[in-house]
């Protein structure tokens, strides 16, 4: 195959790649009176890089000999997380200019098109090498995100924890592919799949475990999510909304990629590990959620909790639990963003951020339309029809019942009650309790817009996407088999 | 007319109205529902009056499959259906008339849910695609959720958040099964799957789940907790909408997915049904008679009362399931009445304590008569529908199983304590206070609430045929498939002399 041709396909990260390198250059020169523009023109080369995938890139196959892989899968992927992206840069201007006092810096919009480059690769990874430097790439622009805001000890104290324990991670995931090459002799999927479908050594699976092991790290899934609520409390909001939506999409997707490409024929050893994280991310995410009382932190939870529902899609090992893990992920990032976005609304009268969630007691009353909105992400979070949170959980139990795990399917849904009562006390704490001082009156109609999008798309309506947002996922899914 | 797509109409017109309300003040929006909701009268009167009694087993039928994917917009009714969507339309209106003074803060809120409960309980009635049952069914849980945590009493908070988790608690297994019987059967249509086999052992573990949640929403005893505490704090048209509505959802549930689709499992468990009805209604019904709150009482009556319709579900035969049937419709009326009869007094003296009141037939001579009437429908008293519904259910579970008949008999005579102990209590014996004295009786507008409900109580009580009739041909179709599953009897009725009686009352 020749260059030109390799070059086509990976012309999303390129775009991203080059976009983001001349942007660090303009606001290097610029400084901080170029973030406006700075802010479009990344937005305007995030949606070049969703352009071009229309291009080979969605279809091309193997780039590189085999290092990268372009197929409908990896487009999909890379949609939602352009598409998370972008939304974070956009919603970031105002909430800095309110807390700092003085603008946005350009290097934000600079790092998250890092990030999103890097997120691009995971997804796109068709050996363990690829899979690493992107995550790499990816995180290192999120842990200094997560600082972003340096005279703030709670966004510094966020930014060195998810370092260090990202460190630690990317230690035991690299420890994973390395056994997993020393007992395989490859690092391509291919080679692992091979490896793994003929007599399994014990140190293949150690490899499998570690690896596992890591994935779950970076989608926050139970027992290694330690980090997230810290850093989630502790990052600026918008950089919240961003780990919340983007990085969980490329980890799931890469998870996914791992799971079925490399390690495909040892389903039944990782599915283990993943049924055991998904209920305690179901369980734990739920029940840790009821004692908060910031919101960023019950968001956190909630992140965790939802990662749990995913991976009971990634559980049933089959395309229909791909698909549905895709279809879940589509959602999430509406109702994830939505939410983040009606808590950067919550700020008081000084227009500095307001976090309790005590804060938003008779919202109903004080801001109708913006609790509304609220209660129908929490409704929909909660998985309760007719909103679209529900069709969520419907597809990926559907895809768990299909491969036969009842156990899994009803411990999993049952335990979503839990996670019913955290989220309705949000609706109970805006509905019924008497008003609070209300929030300073919304000053940006882009995010009010945003809001409403996302709330349309969340409610009742959304169902009417189902038919064509399942065909992509069917063809992204079947990508991967 | 078949082709109009009526039941779709239905459901839009409270479902735009709703949304309108949103948007309006407080007077337009009470207008706005009580239009929106009599326009539903009227197409539910259209419904019924183009229903073809005795023809084709589902009518009305809207087949959109595949527009939300795995499920689709399937509509369809039945004579049960038809019924059960009647009854809702009837006592909408009548909500909103009992909200019209007594509800002032956040009214287009207010108007809003209820709206979209009617919706929810239309679509739940109508829909023929399972996935689209479980949405409607489960959704319903929101507004109720927020008309008793925003408008309800003192202790509104507690009694919304423990309606919403038991129902929700039940519901979860009920769908899990679900994707297990659409998996399976591989269709998701209601009808397809009600002549659907599943294997006998498979079927007990299904039935099990879709009882755990047609059983709490019922309520059942011992699951039925909820139901005193939701009563008690929900605002009073709340109350009319849940004993009236809602608690059928649990009985149409029984009657379209329990007996239908499993039927070797609920032949197989009926003397778990049996059980739990007999404890229920002795149980429920001594609690309700040591009660102080006129509210609970009248919940805790409504647990006996729908252990009745359950036993009549369960007896597999034709009168119990008629009865069954009228148990529903009478109780949805006769309580939703009741629970009017305490709004009307609440609303002057705000407290529900039976012993705050007395000799209210003096001062409140209209009032009194109507309370009596009520009274005399929820004990059963013949004339009125609550003597069909019982004498009906009580003769098919005498087939079935002589023992059950027996403890539940008991309802009738407990059930005549209770209710005439509230009404001696209440309306009886000396004015105590001077406030008490001081109260009004019925004004036009409650008059015209209480009235239309005492007309169709005393319809159903007099001539059950109108009610019976769109019903017939599908209790048999549902005694058809479940014959072969119907257990043991134990009373072994002989026929002869009995025949002719048995024939006689069903024609009644």
């Amino acid at each position: 195959m020749d260059y030109s041709a390799n070059l086509a396909m990976t012309l999303p990260e390129i775009v991203l790649s080059l976009g983001a390198i001349a942007l660090m250059l303009v606001s290097a020169w610029g400084g901080s009176a170029s973030t406006k523009a700075v802010s479009w023109t990344a937005v305007a080369v995030l949606a070049g890089a969703g352009i071009s995938l229309i291009g080979p890139a969605s279809y091309g196959g193997l780039a590189f000999g085999g290092l990268y892989r372009a197929d409908a899968f990896a487009a999909f992927c890379k949609v939602l997380i352009y598409i998370a992206t972008a939304v974070s840069i956009v919603l970031a201007p105002s909430f800095f200019k309110r807390t700092n006092g003085d603008d946005l810096r350009p290097e934000y919009p600079v790092l998250l098109l890092l990030s999103a480059a890097g997120m691009g690769m995971m997804v796109s990874a068709g050996d363990m090498l690829t899979l690493y430097v992107g995550l790499e790439l990816q995180s290192l622009a999120a842990y200094v995100l997560a600082s972003f805001m340096r005279r703030d000890t709670r966004s510094a104290e966020a930014g060195l924890k998810y370092f260090v324990l990202g460190a630690l991670a990317s230690g035991i995931l690299l420890y994973g592919i390395s056994l997993v090459y020393g007992f395989s002799g490859t690092t391509m999927f291919s080679g692992i799949a091979q490896a793994y479908a003929g007599p399994r050594s014990l140190g293949l699976l150690f490899g499998l475990v570690f690896v596992f092991a890591g994935i779950a790290f970076k989608i926050s899934a139970v027992p290694f999510h330690m980090w997230t609520p810290d850093v989630y409390e502790g990052a600026p909001t918008p950089v919240t909304a961003f780990f919340a939506s983007a990085p969980k999409v490329a980890a799931l997707g890469l998870a996914m990629r791992v799971a079925v490409e490399a390690m495909g024929p040892a389903t039944d050893q990782w599915r283990q590990i993943v049924i055991f994280a998904a209920l305690a991310s179901i369980i734990l995410g739920a029940v840790a959620a009821i004692g908060q009382t910031n919101v960023k932190r019950l968001l956190a939870y909630s992140s965790i909790n939802n990662v749990g529902y995913a991976l009971v899609g990634l559980a049933a090992g089959t395309q229909e639990g791909v698909s549905s893990v895709l279809m879940y992920l589509v959602i999430y990032i509406a109702m994830t963003l939505g939410s983040f976005l009606v808590v950067l609304q919550m700020r008081g009268e000084d227009g500095q951020p307001i976090e309790t969630i005590a804060s938003l007691s008779g919202l109903s009353r004080t801001r109708p339309a913006l609790a509304a909105a609220l209660a129908i992400f929490m409704f929909s979070l909660a998985g309760i029809p007719p909103l679209f949170g529900f069709y969520g959980k419907f597809a990926v139990f559907n895809a768990a019942i299909g491969a036969g795990l009842f156990p899994l399917a009803v411990v999993g849904y049952v335990a979503s009650v839990i996670g019913a009562y955290y989220y309705l006390r949000v609706v109970k704490t805006m509905y019924f309790d008497d008003p609070a001082p209300a929030f300073a009156p919304m000053d940006n109609r882009l995010e009010g817009g945003l809001i409403a999008v996302a709330a349309v798309f969340v409610s009742p309506l959304g169902y009417l996407a189902i038919p064509l947002i399942g065909s992509w996922t069917t063809v992204a899914a079947r990508a991967l088999f | 007319m078949s082709d109009f797509p009526l039941l779709s109409l239905m459901i839009a017109v409270p479902a735009i109205a709703a949304l309108t309300c949103l948007f309006v003040n407080a007077q337009t929006a009470r207008a706005m529902a009580l239009s929106a909701t009599l326009v539903d009268l009227v197409l539910g009167v259209i419904l019924w009056a183009s229903y073809d009694i005795g023809g084709a087993q589902w009518q009305f039928v809207e087949a959109h499959p595949g527009v939300f994917g795995p499920f689709g917009w399937d509509l369809g009714i039945d004579g049960f259906a038809l019924m059960l969507i009647m009854l809702s339309v009837f006592l909408m209106p009548i909500c909103i008339g009992a909200s019209w003074r007594s509800i002032t803060t956040r009214v287009p809120e207010y108007m809003a849910a209820f709206l979209f409960t009617e919706v929810l309980m239309i679509g739940t009635f109508a829909a023929q695609d399972l996935f689209l049952f479980y949405v409607f069914f489960e959704a319903g849980l929101i507004p109720m959720y927020l008309i008793i945590g925003i408008w309800g009493g003192a202790n509104r908070i507690y009694a919304s958040y423990k309606f919403f988790l038991y129902t929700l608690l039940g519901s979860v297994l009920m769908f899990v099964a679900m994707l297990y019987m659409a998996k399976t059967a591989g269709t998701t249509s209601i009808p397809a799957l009600m002549a659907y086999d599943f294997p006998a052992s498979v079927q007990t573990w299904l039935w099990l789940a879709f009882f755990a949640s047609f059983a709490v929403k019922m309520p059942m005893w011992p699951v039925h907790t909820w139901l005193p505490d939701a009563h008690v704090q929900a605002p009073t048209a709340g109350s009319v909408i849940l004993a009236g509505v809602l608690l059928k959802l649990g009985g149409y549930g029984f009657l379209r997915f329990l007996l239908p689709m499993f039927p070797v499992a609920s032949g197989d468990l009926t003397w778990l049904i049996f059980a739990l009805s007999a404890i229920a209604v002795i149980y429920t019904s001594l609690v309700a008679l040591v009660q102080s709150d006129m509210k609970k009482l009248i919940a805790y009556s409504s647990v006996a009362h729908m252990a009745i319709v359950t036993i009549g579900l369960f007896a597999f035969n034709r009168q119990g399931i008629e009865g069954a049937m009228i148990m529903m419709l009478s109780h949805g009326l006769v309580s939703g009445a009741l629970f009017l009869c305490v709004g009307v007094i609440y609303d002057q003296l705000h407290t529900r304590e039976i012993s705050r009141y007395g000799g209210l037939s003096i001062n409140m001579p209209k009032y009194a008569v109507f309370f009596l009437f009520f009274t005399m429908a929820s004990i059963g008293l013949p004339g009125t529908s609550g003597f069909v519904a019982e004498f009906l259910s009580l003769m098919g579970t005498y087939q079935v199983s002589t023992w059950t008949a027996l403890l539940c008999t008991t309802s009738i005579i407990l059930g005549a304590g209770y209710m005439l102990f509230l009404y001696r209590r209440v309306a009886f014996g000396e004015i105590k206070s001077d406030d008490v004295r001081g109260m009004v009786d019925l004004s036009a507008r409650e008059f015209w609430l209480l009235a239309p409900i005492a007309a169709v109580v005393l319809w159903m009580g007099v001539y059950p045929e109108s009610f019976l009739a769109p019903m017939r041909k599908d209790v048999g179709v549902l005694l058809a498939r479940i014959d072969a599953a119907k257990p043991i009897s134990d009373s072994r009725p002989t026929a002869g002399h009995v025949a002719p009686i048995a024939a006689h009352a069903e024609a009644h």
